[in-house]
């Protein structure tokens, strides 16, 4: 992504973001949750790029793990970076709703269980990747491969047992006012979430250049 | 597929060979176990007693932690005695090396749990022998699963820094779901109304995740095992 592609690209999220409180109130209120219910518009954004970004790191870490493709593997830290901070987003959007909307800030039902998990799973990759020495980059991959796993199953947990949290009915049966203040989140949170992926991998890209020519000029002066 | 198999049970053989002789391994895992029980025993009373619905959650925490040091062992005793070298070198199928691998761990577990699971059943009256085929489904699968992926990230680990504590680290989050699915089916079994349909539906699950981490874990080993 070039530097104007991306200078683009984050001034159109920041009025997508500027504009979103705007569309948010003006969405009907919910039935029963009333003005509670509203952190649905970046909670369930938020778990849509925390899905996203576990996917990517998965294809990522197959591509590095059975085709060797390095610049893979850079995108894939950046991805399971991207699944911890939006993980975080989920998870404690959440149980500030389920405070009000449940009564308890938390239950070990499916859903809520199955999402710990998941953002647990790529915590370990981060851990691993930062204490794990050599060697570790391969291992992680592995490792995100069964975090990638993990995803479809978080999604239909709802729909499978009987859980407090909603099932995935409710995105697809949105009332028409809430539909446009709802994509419109979800449009902001992707292209967020698509600059955050673009600028860490960019990252990793320029560490790794720093370390060949650290060591291709390491060899000039042996 | 007979040569996948004779190396399999080659290692296998390895393992439980030396694991005979010097019974280490064996003799740690099982008392590492027996500790664990008690002291979730004496951590969870209520009236100074035991709690005995906690029987169940105390097993799976049990087999759960003294199958993580079993694994982390089987591999370390590799590492030491640097065989782990010779194992890859060897002109063999890497996944038929991991099946040995898990073949051995699951021999040590399933010694482990044939003393474990009645010290549980003495000591919080839970009645193992209620459906005892149910049961030992549940067990099998469980600790399968469980040790499918172990296997998997121990190798994995074997070369790492701080592999002693990144092996639980990275272990539990991913086999949450197989200790969750077992307790609650070893609950469903331990109760005083037992509830055979729930126990076969999770065991049920238990069996879809076996067939899944090991499907992922043979396909990952090759790659993750070569430089």
């Amino acid at each position: 992504m070039s530097n104007k592609t991306f200078l683009a690209v984050l001034v159109v999220a920041m009025l997508l973001f500027a504009v979103a409180p705007l569309m948010i109130a003006w969405a009907p209120y919910e039935a029963t949750m009333g003005l509670v219910q509203k952190i649905f518009y970046f909670h369930v954004p938020a778990a849509m790029a925390m899905f996203v970004s576990a996917f990517v790191c998965g294809i990522a870490s197959a591509l590095y793990l059975f085709k060797r493709n390095v610049r893979a593997d850079r995108w894939a830290i950046a991805a399971a970076e991207l699944v911890a901070l939006f993980g975080l987003v989920v998870l404690i959007s959440g149980p500030l709703w389920a405070r009000k909307a449940w009564g308890v800030w938390w239950q070990w039902d499916a859903r809520l269980t199955s999402t710990l998990v998941l953002w647990m799973i790529f915590l370990g990759y981060l851990l691993l990747r930062r204490y794990g020495g050599p060697g570790s980059d391969k291992l992680s991959a592995g490792m995100a491969l069964f975090g990638m796993a993990n995803v479809p199953f978080v999604y239909i947990s709802v729909n499978i047992w009987r859980t407090v949290h909603p099932t995935t009915n409710v995105v697809m049966t949105l009332s028409p006012g809430m539909r446009g203040a709802f994509w419109w989140c979800v449009a902001a949170f992707m292209l967020l979430y698509v600059l955050a992926l673009a600028a860490r991998a960019r990252l990793e890209d320029q560490r790794a250049r720093l370390e060949e020519l650290y060591l291709a000029l390491d060899d000039d002066l042996a | 597929m007979n040569t996948f198999f004779s190396t399999a049970f080659l290692v296998m053989k390895k393992d439980l060979t030396i694991e005979v002789r010097s019974r280490e391994i064996l003799y740690t895992t099982l008392f590492f176990a027996v500790s664990c029980v008690l002291v979730f025993a004496f951590s969870f009373v209520r009236d100074g007693r035991p709690l005995e619905d906690a029987a169940a959650g105390i097993l799976w925490i049990a087999i759960a932690f003294s199958g993580t040091l079993a694994l982390g062992r089987t591999f370390e005793r590799e590492r030491h005695g640097e065989t782990l070298r010779a194992l890859m070198m060897a002109p063999a199928d890497r996944p038929a090396i991991y099946v040995g691998k898990l073949l051995g761990v699951l021999a040590v577990m399933a010694t482990v749990e044939a003393i474990v699971v009645p010290l549980v059943g003495l000591m919080f009256q839970a009645p193992i022998l209620a459906r005892p085929l149910l049961l030992v489904a549940l067990l099998v699968t469980g600790t399968f699963g469980f040790a499918a992926v172990g296997t998997l990230f121990a190798a994995m680990l074997v070369r790492a820094r701080s592999r002693d504590v990144l092996l639980p680290v990275l272990l539990y989050p991913i086999t949450v779901p197989v200790i969750i699915a077992g307790v609650r089916g070893t609950a469903a079994l331990f109760q005083a109304d037992v509830d055979e349909p729930m126990a076969r539906a999770w065991i049920g699950m238990l069996l879809f995740f076996d067939a899944v981490f090991v499907t992922l874990a043979l396909w990952t080993f090759e790659p993750v095992m070569t430089e």
